[in-house]
């Protein structure tokens, strides 16, 4: 949440010209700790009513927040098509790689044979690579970062919010109380260094051999790329019919 | 003067909803109710509005809200699957108090059902299809003048309530096209969501202590502040104080039943001398209006009673219009759904139904035979209320 | 809802007539039935027979199309209803003229035929039709269209050509100018040729206009 405030003063976006958008989950409630046009829609829903928003007001900023369960399962449809789009949303998706708030069910990307309420014998489920999925699916603006280091979380929205288009930041977050707790991780700081010591640079994965990256996260910006965004290409339409060209 | 034009139901949809100032679209395909959106894709951008086909309906309808906060008038438009699919957005709706129209091209069912033929199954799903206790507006012409006119005014009573309005339609009255009387722009009657008159550090938008409708504020307009589907307070923010939750609640239900007086249409026609009153809406009030006419013809005394608004249900009109009736038809396209609000209204009489779900319109003949039925062999058993008369 | 006011009705639409009266049937009721295959454009022939009589002609009249799910090739029809007075019930009930252009609408759709009724069946496509007592014409209409015109689309056209000569429900000049509105510019010269060439079928029948 400091990443997002931090960032979106570092870009200069007065309070009044932004929207934060947050869904249903361990990051549901951050919309309301904000001052700013907050908005807090039904479980997986954050990106229609960010697309109607944005559609409605092209010159302001809106920012999703959301997590592995809201964005990849029950909201999974709406992620691609968003990403697909290229509107310009800036999604953080926080992946704690768990069900945290409604008590630590698997997720799509919790990692196979985790334990969880609903997977007493182990999850069969392969994960999802979210940062994977947002650049196969459209997404212009791609890049990962961790709670382990706010510095860097904070430069990676940043980054997002000054792309025009769809841009997606993961960041992988700890829930010790629900999934480290069962999942060798149980207390904070020690799950949080657990996290920051799996991090490899995007810089530094050229150099190294693959069976290092076994187990890790490849941070930083991982694609950025132009693409027309979907409400300036809108905007085009609306100048052609008014002229009365198809 | 008006403007005469030949058109199906669903293009005046369309174009009453441009007239009405809806700016912003959002659908997802679905038979019958597609010529809406094929009309707003070519028609909205003219005029600087936004269309979106989005990848469902799910998200059809959360844009719409999205961009209702966003300080447009929007709509969606579905059928039967597809309204199903709406209804946890439409609850958030009803729960955040976000003005937009959400329109319903009937068509048979359950579940897929007869896609292209028309039924009137959806009236109670129309009302309670969401989860939890909410207000709902829900408006259904029978006739496509009326169309245009229910279709201006579903924006006006959603603008003026803060809240999403049903427009109820059905296959026949979606596809058919006859004469309509488009009004001069300049003789309907616009009403827009009034805006807070205090500096944003006073505003309240969801205050239940001066008015049962507070002002709304758009996004981006200064007045920063939270909307939510969770309960809030007054100030928008989430609470499970139980006095503010209830308070909440009341405030909302009382909204639209207060308001009921400038909600409620409704349509007479013969009750004042009627011996057998025909309560039907929608399509199915045209297949009545020809069966009166020919009852009447035949020496009957028969009038209909036909709600436009169905929902808040108009109670006290119908008691009054029906008082002098020895008798009350209902006749539905549908196995029985307002027969029971008739039903729970109207205690005095016998209360007989007419229900037809083959995806046929009722013809006339049929309802004229079940009247003359009935006066030739006296009170049907009870259990006869819900069989079809065909 | 405490209070004692006494509601008033209060229909939007005060130009709806009351049926009180009035025959069942409206005045000057003529109902007519189009039917063929999905993708012959019957539809939208119809609508452009309602159009020609409530834009060009002042009367009233109510198109209403009834699909299958299928969108090519399964039987479809369109009754219009052209009256002096408003129409209610929008489907027809005692038709005055039946066309068919296909051998399975015929099949499905010749029903509530009246006792006078006159149809106008595809001499090629509508081989089998049962003689009721009514007026039966038989024009080659798509043959027409595919052979003479090249341009099977142009069925349409010539169909309406052919309802309008055998009917009198519109005048020629109203339909055309209905056709006109709908089709492209450039589309204008075939289907004016289509439309004359149903006109001219229609002549060659042995009974005269109905209306």
């Amino acid at each position: 949440m400091k990443a997002i405030v931090r960032a979106m003063h570092e870009q200069g976006i007065a309070k009044d010209d932004a929207a934060v958008i947050s869904g249903i989950g361990c990051s549901g409630r951050m919309s309301s700790y904000l001052d700013c046009n907050t908005l807090h829609t039904p479980h997986g829903r954050t990106l229609p009513f960010a697309t109607g928003l944005k559609m409605a007001r092209p010159n302001k900023s809106v920012i999703v927040v959301s997590g592995d369960g809201d964005s990849m399962a029950i909201g999974g449809n709406h992620f691609i098509h968003a990403c697909r789009r290229n509107i310009d949303l800036t999604l953080i998706v926080a992946n704690n790689f768990t069900y945290g708030l409604t008590g630590g069910q698997f997720s799509p990307t919790t990692p196979a044979q985790s334990w969880a309420p609903t997977a007493p014998f182990g999850t069969l489920e392969p994960q999802f690579d979210i940062c994977e999925m947002a650049q196969a699916a459209g997404a212009s603006f791609v890049a990962r970062s961790t709670v382990a280091n706010l510095k860097h979380m904070t430069e990676m929205i940043r980054l997002g919010l000054e792309h025009k288009g769809m841009s997606v930041v993961e960041v992988i977050s700890n829930c010790h109380v629900n999934y480290g707790r069962k999942n060798m991780h149980p207390e904070a700081p020690e799950m949080v260094n657990w996290i920051r010591e799996c991090c490899v640079d995007k810089e530094v994965i050229e150099v190294l051999p693959v069976e290092a990256l076994e187990g890790k996260f490849v941070v930083g910006v991982l694609s950025q790329k132009q693409r027309p965004e979907y409400a300036a290409q809108w905007a085009e339409i609306v100048e052609r019919a008014k002229n009365g060209r198809h | 003067m008006p403007h005469i034009r030949s058109m199906s139901g669903n293009a005046v949809i369309a174009e009453a909803a441009i007239a009405a100032g809806c700016r912003f679209f959002a659908g997802y395909p679905i038979t019958p109710s597609s010529e809406i959106a094929a009309v707003l894709a070519e028609e909205l951008p003219k005029v600087g509005g936004v269309f979106l086909q989005m990848e469902d309906e799910i998200a059809a309808m959360g844009a719409i809200i999205g961009a209702s906060l966003g300080g447009m008038k929007t709509m969606t438009a579905t059928s039967g699957p597809g309204f199903s699919l709406k209804q946890e957005n439409l609850g958030f709706a009803c729960m955040a108090e976000v003005p937009c129209v959400v329109v319903n091209v009937m068509r048979g069912g359950p579940s897929t059902g007869l896609p292209t033929l028309p039924a009137q199954g959806d009236v109670m799903q129309a009302r309670w299809g969401t989860h939890g206790d909410h207000p709902i507006i829900v408006l259904y012409p029978a006739d496509l003048t009326e169309m245009y006119h229910q279709t201006v005014r579903a924006f006006n009573l959603a603008e003026q309530y803060r809240t999403p309005v049903i427009l109820l339609s059905d296959e026949l009255l979606g596809h058919m096209s006859e004469r309509v009387e488009i009004p001069d722009a300049a003789d309907l009657t616009i009403v827009n969501r009034r805006k807070p008159d205090v500096p944003p550090e006073q505003y309240l938008p969801y205050d239940v202590r001066r008015e049962l409708v507070p002002p709304m504020a758009n996004f981006f307009e200064g007045y920063r502040y939270h909307v939510t589907g969770l309960t809030h307070d007054e100030t928008g923010f989430p609470t499970e104080d139980p006095d503010l939750a209830e308070a909440q609640l009341r405030r909302l239900m009382l909204k639209v039943s207060a308001n009921a007086d400038d909600i409620l249409e409704w349509e007479e026609d013969g009750l004042a001398d009627a011996e057998i009153a025909i309560f039907a809406y929608g399509a199915a009030a045209r297949s009545v209006r020809e069966a009166i006419a020919e009852l009447r013809s035949l020496g009957v005394r028969a009038g209909l009673f036909r709600p436009i608004t169905l929902w808040p249900f108009p109670d006290k009109a119908l008691h009054l219009a029906v008082s002098r009736a020895g008798a009350l038809f209902v006749v539905e396209m549908n196995m029985g759904q307002m027969i029971r609000e008739v039903e729970r209204s109207i205690r005095h009489i016998p209360i007989i139904g007419v229900h037809k779900v083959s995806g046929q319109p009722i013809d006339p003949d049929e309802i004229v035979f079940t009247v003359r039925d009935y006066l030739e062999n006296g009170t049907l058993p009870r259990n006869a209320v819900y069989q079809m008369s065909v | 809802m405490g209070d004692t006011k006494i509601p008033n009705p209060k229909s939007q639409n005060p130009n709806l007539p009351s049926p009180l009266g009035r025959g069942a049937g409206g005045e000057g009721r003529y109902e007519l039935r189009f039917s063929g295959e999905g993708g012959q454009g019957i539809i939208l022939g119809g609508s452009i027979l309602a159009e020609a009589a409530i834009l060009h002609q002042g009367k009233y009249a109510v198109q209403s199309p009834q699909y299958g799910s299928r969108v090519r090739g399964g039987p479809t029809k369109v009754d219009v209803i052209v009256s002096d007075s408003p129409i209610l019930y929008p489907r027809a009930t005692k038709i005055d003229f039946f066309l068919a252009l296909a051998q399975m609408s015929y099949n499905q759709y010749a029903t509530d035929l009246a006792d006078d009724a006159v149809l106008l069946v595809d001499a090629n496509l509508v081989p089998h039709v049962i003689e009721n007592g009514h007026v039966i014409h038989r024009l080659p209409i798509v043959e027409i269209a595919k052979i003479e015109l090249d341009n099977e689309v142009l069925s349409n056209s010539v169909a309406l050509g052919a309802v309008v000569a055998l009917t009198g429900i519109v005048s020629h000049e109203a339909a055309w100018n209905a056709i006109e509105a709908r089709v492209p510019a450039k589309a204008r010269e075939i289907n004016r040729r289509a439309f004359e060439r149903g006109l001219e079928a229609a002549e060659l029948c042995p009974t005269k206009p109905v209306k």
